[in-house]
């Protein structure tokens, strides 16, 4: 019962290709299935039906999608630079699917060979990956709107290219708050430390989960941050000039990048396959073989990895995963676009010194925690999450300083004010 | 632990196939039909002026050596993140003096306007 069953190196690769290649087609699907999602919910927040036709409920409208960008012809501008031309779509699409990789998406599965991680990779340096090749996606979109030599293209490659590297660093930053309390770069471990704690990092770091998920919708380029393809002044950026699959190629390039967000932020602060209030899931790679937790006396607690725990744990990932990607959607149809200087201001004087402030902050905490003692669990967590939810509100109202929370109701009155009218009851501004 | 890098590269390997099989299929697929007008830069129907590689805003390059400064600034603060309760009290002012400095630096830039974009 819980001895560390070790795969075979023959087994290991095997089952490393079949993971693989299950991951790379679940990720492929649900970004076929983003699009429609995306369509039929923007249908739905506009008060209109959606593509509906083809297929029930136009389920089959990907796969007619696909097809048709597969045999349209293509135009590429004679006075593009070739090469580049067909390689940025290409540098597009590999970064998205790769990081995911190391992203654990259930409890360990034990099998006939051995005990199996549910993640394709599990490399010892985690985090540290995913920071690296998620920056490499800024070429794609760099090369393409330099190469296709249009200049609404340059301007959108070079607007992707400042606000991606701005918001790498907030982005950055938030992720050093979780190191600081999971101890290691490792995503495994991440999900460890979440059940040990006894809560998901989004109570303990509220904060820096705000951070996160503003620099992750600024890094995937998507609404109130599509400047790269703002279609009012750049017709569409960086794609322009593509058409039929080398269109297509940069919008599965951009969902898989959605995908992969929305992975992190339910493994980094929302207990990635972590079920909430049960304990019997909790289940971590130690010395020793498989542990459920540590005794009174510091031994490890053997666990026993099954198969009905593994299949809950996959669900409850992909119920996390699931409310991102409708959270990205969402956001896309709810929020109007940022002007470009307003979005360099929110990551260069707002995000950067708030994450690096915050940083300092929880470490200190953590520091003043362990000088009296305190264990690592609930109290601890409780203590952190005080402090954080305290800041996150200051940040809030700081931020906001009466513009969108207090905002139409202030301007009404204003309004009213300048036209002689007495302002509404219960106005704020006017008490002041 | 090298073992844990090959699945890595396998799903490098499977990308890279998929990205040059998605613009092979499409190449081999579509048809080519080229006309002139097909292959002029698509800017709002105006026939393109000039050339595109000319000089831009220092602002993006401004924007990219500030980035570098503080990207390293971050990775130069992973190892102290996750060692920082084994660590203690010394690292850790050690490192506010750290992010200090980079604060003032990144104070006199912004004051300098070198975040203003008009």
């Amino acid at each position: 019962m819980g001895e560390m069953q070790e795969l075979s190196t023959f087994w290991f690769v095997t089952v490393a290709a079949v993971k693989v290649v299950a991951v790379f087609t679940v990720v492929m699907g649900v970004v076929a299935y983003m699009t429609l999602a995306e369509r039929r919910v923007s249908a739905f927040i506009q008060d209109r039906l959606g593509p509906n036709r083809v297929g029930p409920f136009g389920l089959l409208q990907p796969i007619a999608d696909g097809i048709k960008n597969i045999i349209k012809e293509e135009t590429m501008p004679g006075t593009a630079a070739k090469f580049y031309f067909v390689l940025g779509p290409a540098l597009a699409i590999m970064p998205a699917v790769v990081t995911i990789a190391v992203i654990p998406f259930a409890a360990p599965l034990p099998t006939p060979v051995g005990t199996v991680d549910m993640v394709v990779a599990d490399v010892p340096i985690g985090i540290l990956y995913i920071l690296a090749l998620s920056s490499l996606a800024v070429y794609g979109i760099v090369l393409s709107g330099w190469a296709s030599n249009n200049k609404y293209a340059f301007l959108g490659g070079l607007r992707a290219s400042a606000q991606m590297i701005s918001y790498e660093v907030a982005l950055g930053l938030s992720v050093i708050a979780v190191l600081l309390l999971v101890g290691n770069v490792t995503l495994t471990e991440t999900v460890w430390k979440q059940q040990q704690l006894g809560m998901w990092f989004v109570f303990p770091l509220s904060l820096a989960f705000v951070f996160f998920l503003i620099s992750a919708l600024a890094e995937t380029n998507r609404l109130p941050f599509d400047m790269p393809e703002a279609e009012s002044e750049l017709i569409t950026g960086y794609h322009t000039e593509y058409s039929a699959m080398k269109f297509s190629m940069f919008f599965i390039a951009e969902y898989a990048h959605v995908v992969t967000a929305s992975a992190l932020l339910a493994t980094l602060f929302f207990g990635g396959w972590d079920i909430p209030f049960w304990t019997g899931d909790d289940m971590f790679r130690h010395e020793s073989g498989w542990i459920r937790g540590f005794d009174e006396a510091g031994a490890p607690i053997p666990a026993t990895p099954s198969v009905l725990i593994t299949l809950l744990t996959l669900g409850a990932f992909c119920a996390k995963t699931g409310f991102f990607l409708l959270l990205y959607i969402w956001i896309r149809w709810t929020l109007p676009r940022f002007r470009y200087d307003q979005v360099m201001h929110l990551g260069w004087k707002v995000l950067l010194p708030g994450a690096l402030g915050y940083v300092m902050l929880v470490a200190g905490t953590m520091l003043v925690l362990d000088q009296l003692e305190v264990p690592f669990g609930p109290v601890y967590g409780g203590v952190l999450t005080a402090v954080s939810g305290v800041t996150t509100l200051a940040f809030l109202l700081f931020v906001d300083r009466d513009r969108v929370i207090a905002g139409a109701h202030r301007k009404r009155n204003l309004a009213r004010r300048r036209a002689g009218l007495p302002a509404e009851a219960g106005d704020p501004a006017v008490s002041s | 632990m090298a073992k844990s890098y090959i699945p890595l590269l396998i799903i490098l390997g499977v990308t890279v196939l998929n990205a040059a099989g998605m613009a092979a299929a499409s190449h081999i697929l579509n048809p080519r039909r080229p006309t002139p007008q097909k292959a002029m830069p698509y800017e709002s129907g105006m026939i393109p002026l000039g050339d595109t590689r000319h000089r831009f805003s220092i602002k993006f390059y401004m924007v990219a050596i500030s980035f570098i400064v503080f990207d390293l600034e971050t990775i130069f603060l992973v190892p102290w993140a996750v060692r920082v309760r084994e660590l203690g009290w010394g690292p850790f002012v050690a490192v506010f003096f750290f992010v200090v400095v980079l604060a003032v630096g990144l104070v006199y830039e912004w004051k300098k306007g070198g975040l203003e974009w008009e």
